[in-house]
């Protein structure tokens, strides 16, 4: 087992013990099938997270989307992103020449599971804010890759904003039931739904 | 002379735990007959549902034997560290269901982290003067400090009430426990075991007696809005349970079967107060058990399980050390 073997196993230790990362999957069963998953987007801590709710066998394959200018700008982050998690780097900044979506298109060729948080940032709102566009391109381009919404509760008591040290608390990822690009719909209206697939995997509040 | 008194004190202990986890394998073996049995039959809701609950409870019995058994093997340290991730897992599941805002983040990162490590070092060094005022003087003005510092003036008397009271009756409350096992008394050393022992039992038989009792009884319930069976006579009930079954276990105390009965009384009648206590806290917090499935939590309901004990202990402590002493 290697270095990078045992970090993962480490982290995803961590991630158990502070948050306990259940996952429930209540629309769709675990199985080490091509799929994207993407979910609400609270804290830096949700691709952990959810990386630690997967089966460990599912973890091997399943990979993040990470921001190469921050990901790579230490020898500490590189290895974390490149040999722990497998990540997909994409460029922060737009650029003329190379479309952003690419290097997720070129992971999903190679068979690869993505995690992404199409809202683009952050929010601590409680809903999601509207989803960008690149998950309606990925699933228009790769209609025989399920699309799995994910819902993360409670992540943002665990580690508010400008917090650096975890507290204590209990959080569960929630797997809903996969989605589908409908015959000619619409982009918004896909997210939208999207959007409302996601929502709709939030845990009933007792 | 009694042929158990010519053991020698770990040979005692060892014994206890040898009859523990043999009627641990026996009732096992007979639920697992019984369930071979039914597995023909279909099973109704209610049926299944019981099954299921019986399955739990047996399950989290062979966990707290074991984790007993183990504290008990690896001494000090083992049993310290034991129960503080019993606290552990017993603070995140309660500070989980109480609502706290971000203004809690360093109180909380305290409590979790400062005060029940702290805690644990102290049973584990056997520090019991400090032990016992830690928390209620120390813990006490330190967490509002940190939550005053955070500037967050909204509802800051209930807030810091929650995170004072999880602190109180996860961490202090079940640190008892241990410092049970570590107690050393004159002319009971090393028989720590047998003290922790006679609590879990003590609370135990009062809890199922007083679970039977309302069932059978079907008293007018004393505060419905918080329990629907909770009456005075099943309690009392209860209690009588836990004296009977502590003066039968005398012989594992230092004490006479009179004194012991009032032991197991004191702890029984504590715990399934406590048991009411939380569930009036489970009510506010609006769950029906801290399992619960349909919850945001996900949470085991270890809580549930440790909740008697941790209110029965301390108190069960602090009256041997007065009683005995």
């Amino acid at each position: 087992m290697s270095r990078a073997d045992l970090m993962g196993l480490l982290l995803a230790f961590i991630a158990r013990l502070i948050t306990g990362a259940q996952g429930h999957w209540k629309g769709c069963p675990p199985k080490a099938e091509q799929r994207i998953y993407f979910a609400n987007h609270q804290s830096h801590l949700d691709w952990v997270l959810i990386w630690a709710a997967l089966p460990r066998e599912l973890r091997a394959r399943t990979r993040p989307i990470a921001a190469r200018d921050y990901w790579t700008s230490t020898p500490f982050k590189t290895w974390l992103t490149t040999a722990v998690f497998n990540a997909v780097y994409v460029a922060r900044q737009r650029s003329d020449e190379q479309d952003p979506l690419e290097p997720l298109v070129r992971a999903l060729e190679g068979g690869d599971t993505l995690v992404i948080f199409p809202e683009g940032t952050r929010s601590n709102r409680g809903e999601p804010q509207a989803f960008k566009s690149g998950l309606f391109h990925l699933a228009e381009m790769f209609p025989g890759v399920q699309l799995i919404p994910a819902w993360i509760d409670n992540v943002q008591r665990v580690m508010p904003k400008g917090e650096v040290v975890p507290v204590p608390i209990l959080c569960t990822v929630t797997f809903g039931t996969p989605l589908n690009l409908q015959p000619g719909e619409d982009k918004r209206e896909f997210l939208d739904r999207a959007r409302a697939a996601v929502l709709a995997a939030r845990p009933g509040r007792a | 002379m009694n042929p158990l008194r010519t053991l020698s004190v770990n040979g005692q202990v060892a014994l206890l735990f040898v009859v523990l986890f043999g009627v641990l394998v026996l009732v096992s073996l007979g639920v697992l007959v019984l369930s071979l049995r039914a597995s023909g039959q279909t099973l109704s809701e209610a049926q299944r549902d019981r099954q299921q609950r019986l399955l739990r409870d047996l399950r989290a019995m062979w966990l707290g034997s074991t984790v007993f058994w183990l504290a008990w093997v690896s001494g000090p340290l083992g049993a310290t560290l034991a129960f503080s991730l019993f606290s552990f897992f017993a603070l995140r599941e309660f500070i989980t269901l109480v609502k706290t805002r971000r203004g809690d983040h360093r109180s909380l990162l305290l409590a979790f982290f400062g005060a029940l490590p702290l805690q644990y070092l102290l049973v584990g060094t056997r520090a019991f003067d400090l032990f016992t005022v830690f928390v209620p003087v120390y813990v006490f003005l330190a967490i509002p400090v940190a939550s005053a510092l955070a500037g967050d003036p909204e509802r800051f008397l209930e807030r810091n009430a929650k995170i004072q009271w999880g602190i109180m009756v996860c961490v202090y409350g079940l640190s008892h426990a241990p410092a049970l096992l570590l107690l050393q008394l004159p002319a009971y050393a090393d028989r720590g075991a047998f003290l922790l022992f006679f609590l879990v039992m003590a609370t135990a038989a009062a809890q199922i007696a007083q679970e039977l009792a309302s069932r059978w009884l079907r008293r007018r319930p004393l505060a419905r809005q918080i329990d629907r069976s909770f009456s005075w006579r099943a309690w009392l009930i209860g209690l009588w349970s836990a004296a009977a079954v502590g003066a039968a276990l005398f012989w594992i105390t230092p004490v006479d079967p009179g004194r012991a009965a009032v032991m197991a009384a004191v702890a029984g009648g504590c715990g399934t107060l406590g048991e009411l206590v939380m569930r009036a806290l489970k009510k506010d917090a609006g769950v029906r058990f801290w399992g619960n499935r349909s919850s945001v939590t996900g949470a085991v309901g270890l809580l549930d399980r440790v909740a008697p004990l941790c209110f029965a202990a301390p108190v069960f402590f602090h009256f041997v050390r007065w009683y005995l002493v």
